[in-house]
């Protein structure tokens, strides 16, 4: 048997590379912790990587030593009995000090860091207050009188703070590539702030288990160049141009005025609901239901027609419109931009 | 029949803790096995969302409450007397009470999964699905309006009870009755972790009581201790659940540390190396544990100075774990290294505890937990500890006690094979989830999209916890064949050091002829100063009393069910019925003649 515990240590080595190898061809990874953008990720990042090799070279040391023992030490034939020793005060002061000196290299960097990242942005920052619901995302820029729903709109290079907290139940927003988690809590307000540091759609989604469809609760972040996002801002100051009488839209119109629609959700000029997401601007999402689906004519008919099928815990309940009313909405909701 | 439901003796307590905790570790087995094949395939292979829920909700409850602890607590049962000289516990009927209230807490909250039609509800909807931390707000009446919660609740009180009453039993035991001449410095590595392990039981228990109890209150009274709408606060269930959830952590781990430090010496043919560095370690270990329960919480926002301090003290309990691991290896350095499945085991603890030793200290550092939090990094880490460490600890003590508990060896062919099995579907099942966390998969989630790119890493694991529910079929086939194939197993198969080796296997019910006298550390082997202990006398030079079986233990326990049955359909007059039980239960106990 002596010869099989050889491979103890050699396994999970093994597996490394393979994963490795695995993840190399396994494409984009829209939600990776390891592809910082953000002066905050990037923080977090060289800290994991610092701690990372540590680890590594504990770990290869310590593996190494188990393994030499094994090896070595393996009952032979006509082995002697071996030497009762009992400790060795030396010894036993080296293994104490050299851990904790390694945790001081960790330590240091880490309250740094701890410090550098504790939400705080300097003056001028663009400040967002985010409102967790079961399950979507509220975005308002008090400064822009602004709302956004489920896709965070950000200009890249200016500091951002956040301010978050929840409508109802713990939930955690964390976007990787932007920076790390915070949870939101009813009552409380908790912050991150971090500058992003170059364009592109982040994903994200929450990270504390809130219920049924917690999986559901995913999210985007739009980070633009300063024009692209003041076109945006500009956008959803304005409420979207009436569709021309006679149009699908108009008539879809029509029909989200005198259904259920209204009691829950907002379009600036229609209704006032203020339970379920803000719909004026929804034709503008690239997607609905909180990431989950992208913004098609097709997902807009199946979401309306029976949203808690797809979306477990949903509380919008199924919608019973004629096939003609339902293009219609479809259509009044996808000329909403 | 009627000597197991009313026995007293500590090794059939030990046996019965054994198998229903083996029972209810299969049953959360098949719960992860579930939750693996549902996420093998990006959006599920049909598993709903409720479900899934309940699952990893009672895969934790179970594996934490009702598999590891007491199978733990099978080995103090069976272990403890036998180890420090003694003829059972303390107290041989608080000791089945113990088990009966373990058993019946452990069906309780179990019977959730059937109990659907009683409110009005499916099969398998009602079973507890806040998570096995069951954080606030959530598990509130108005976001979680089901029995679900209540469950849960009641179902972990009831348990409480029975860790709490075993806690103190042992602690008196080992305390108390020690055979003549065994200092505490003679205290078997085992014994030592165990009574380490009852001290954080009797102090962590009440905590997570009074958390539940306020839980309740907000449940069925309409308090807020935890809804913010009512003044109250979320995170203070947090601060409590923790406050206990960290020592029981050093619950789980510190009785396969023991196990560990026994099978080690005895396969080495040496001495414990460092035994009283080792055992301090392992009480700072339990003083420490109680300082580090917010690094649970860095996301939960407590501010730059509280994640400093709960970083700094987490990181320094890495100081004397990493202690332990040295002179683990220091034990095996220069020895005669002998590799049976009991040892396979141990170093399979010991080089699977480093990795989630090591990849605990990336998240004791908060900025970078703040990516790892609640991702599958952390199930990684949680699994290396708990599956890799405490659960490999547990199937050595298995291997290496199982012929003094029946008298009959396991096969060390079958044995080779479970260990195999087990150690590369462990690691095929739990290494990948470092990465799938790192590139972005929350954990608790049934459901994830394909342009997560995560795929590969969730089959390779899936592969993994497959593989591991085969090798644990070797194991239940390796237990159920030996009762009639095993091998004898003699006083003494191993040469082991301690006082159990030096009886029968199994153990006849007063365990010693005559109490040892003990001179050593080793009692049984040649140390430098003494000689191996002169073998006992074969028969009992004079009558020995053993404490009688007695009924009352189990009908005091049934009592809580009942209180927890009344609670959960809000019938006053059957949690009156269940008090009425517990009350003529220790009444009657009370006054049973001490002669039976």
């Amino acid at each position: 048997m002596s010869q099989g515990s050889v491979y103890f240590d050699a396994v999970p080595l093994l597996l490394v590379a393979l994963l490795l190898a695995l993840a190399g061809c396994g494409g984009s990874f829209p939600q990776s912790t390891l592809a910082p953008k953000s002066d905050f990720s990037a923080a977090i990042d060289s800290l994991f990587t610092s701690i990372f090799w540590w680890a590594v070279v504990v770990f290869v040391i310590v593996e190494g030593l188990l393994l030499f023992a094994i090896v070595r030490y393996r009952a032979r034939a006509g082995g002697r009995e071996p030497k009762p020793t009992h400790g060795h005060t030396a010894l036993e002061i080296g293994w104490t000090l050299a851990p904790a000196l390694i945790l001081v290299f960790i330590a240091v960097p880490t309250m740094r860091t701890i410090f550098a990242t504790a939400g705080h942005a300097p003056e001028g920052a663009l400040r967002v207050e985010v409102v967790g619901h079961q399950w979507w995302w509220e975005y308002r820029y008090p400064a822009l009188g602004i709302t956004a729903v489920n896709e965070l709109h950000l200009p890249v290079g200016t500091p951002v703070q956040l301010d978050m907290t929840s409508a109802d139940v713990i939930h955690s927003f964390w976007v990787p590539g932007l920076g790390g988690k915070r949870d939101l809590t009813q009552g409380r307000t908790n912050r991150i702030a971090f500058r992003p540091d170059s364009t592109g759609e982040f994903w994200g989604q929450c990270a504390e288990f809130c219920g049924a469809s917690h999986a559901n609760m995913r999210l985007r972040v739009f980070v633009q160049a300063d024009t692209a996002f003041d076109a945006w801002v500009a956008q959803q100051r304005i409420a979207p141009s009436p569709a021309p009488r006679g149009s699908p839209a108009e008539h879809g119109r029509q029909v989200f005025a005198r259904s259920a629609c209204i009691a829950c959700h907002t379009i600036a000029g229609v209704s006032r609901g203020t339970i379920a997401p803000d719909l004026t601007h929804v034709g503008g999402r690239t997607t609905i239901a909180g990431g989950l689906f992208p913004n098609t004519a097709e997902s807009l008919r199946r979401w309306i027609t029976n949203a808690p099928s797809l979306k477990p815990g949903a509380q919008m309940p199924p919608q019973v419109l004629s096939d003609a009313d339902l293009t219609a909405v479809v259509a009044y909701l996808q000329s909403l931009r | 029949m009627k000597s197991w439901l009313t026995t007293t003796d500590h090794k059939r307590i030990g046996l019965l803790y054994f198998w229903t905790a083996f029972g209810f570790f299969l049953l959360g087995g098949l719960e992860a096995l579930v939750i693996r094949a549902q996420l093998a395939k990006p959006e599920g292979i049909g598993v709903s969302a409720e479900f899934y829920n309940q699952m990893f909700t009672m895969h934790g409850t179970t594996m934490v409450f009702l598999a590891l602890m007491p199978l733990s607590a099978a080995f103090f049962n069976f272990i403890i007397p036998l180890q420090i000289g003694a003829r059972d516990v303390a107290f041989p009927r608080l000791n089945a009470f113990s088990y009966w209230v373990f058993l019946l807490g452990g069906l309780f909250i179990n019977a959730s999964f059937l109990a659907g039609p009683l409110f009005g509800a499916d099969r398998l909807s009602v079973a507890p699905d806040g998570g096995w931390f069951g954080y606030a707000n959530l598990t509130s009446k108005q976001f979680s309006p089901g029995p679900n919660i209540d469950f849960w609740l009641l179902g972990l009180q009831i348990l409480g009870i029975a860790s709490l009453a075993a806690g103190f039993n042992f602690i008196v035991t080992i305390l108390n009755m020690r055979a003549p001449g065994m200092k505490m410095l003679r205290l078997p590595a085992f014994s030592w972790m165990t009574l380490v392990t009852q001290f954080l039981v009797i102090t962590a228990f009440p905590v997570i009581t009074v958390a539940l109890v306020l839980l309740m209150f907000d449940r069925f009274f309409g308090t807020h201790f935890f809804i913010p709408a009512g003044g109250g606060d979320p995170i203070l269930w947090q601060h409590l659940f923790w406050l206990f959830g960290h020592p029981e952590v050093y619950i789980l781990i510190l009785p396969a540390m023991g196990i560990v430090s026994e099978v080690l010496p005895t396969f080495s043919r040496k001495p414990l190396f460092g035994y009283t560095v080792v055992v301090y370690s392992g009480v700072l270990i339990g003083f420490m544990g109680w300082g580090v329960w917010s690094h649970h919480m860095f996301a939960a926002g407590l501010g730059p100075i509280a994640d400093s301090v709960f970083s700094a003290t987490t990181m320094l309990i890495a100081v004397p774990t990493g202690v332990k691991i040295f002179n683990w290896i220091a034990t095996l350095w220069g020895g005669q290294l002998r590799f049976p499945t009991a040892m396979l085991f141990a170093l399979g603890f010991v080089s699977m505890f480093i990795i989630g030793g090591l990849s605990g200290v990336s998240h004791g550092s908060p900025p970078a937990d703040l990516q790892q939090t609640d991702t599958y990094y952390v199930v990684a880490h949680i699994h290396y500890v708990l599956f890799g460490g405490t659960m490999l600890g547990l199937f050595a003590g298995m291997y290496y006690w199982w012929p003094k508990m029946t008298g009959r060896q396991l096969s060390e062919t079958l044995g080779k094979w479970h260990f195999w099995l087990t150690f590369v579907g462990m690691n095929l099942a739990f290494f990948p989830m470092h990465f799938s966390g790192l590139l972005g998969m929350p954990r608790r989630i049934y459901t994830y999209g394909a342009e997560l790119g995560v795929t590969g890493f969730n089959v390779v694991s899936t592969i993994g916890a497959f593989l591991i529910g085969a090798a644990t079929l070797v194991f239940f086939v390796n237990l159920l064949r030996t009762r009639r194939h095993g091998a004898p197993a003699g006083n003494d198969p191993w040469g082991g050091a301690t006082l159990e080796w030096a009886i029968p296997s199994p153990p006849p019910v007063y365990n010693f002829t005559v109490i040892p006298q003990v001179a050593s550390r080793l009692p049984l082997w040649r140390t430098e100063r003494q000689a191996p202990m002169a073998p006992l006398p074969l028969t009992p030079p004079a009558p020995i009393h053993v404490p009688g079986g007695s009924w009352w233990p189990m009908f005091t326990a049934f009592g809580l069910p009942v209180m927890a049955i009344g609670a959960l359909s809000h019938q006053v007059w059957l949690v009156l019925v269940g008090v009425a039980v517990v009350i003529t239960g220790i009444y009657r106990w009370a006054y049973e003649p001490f002669e039976v």
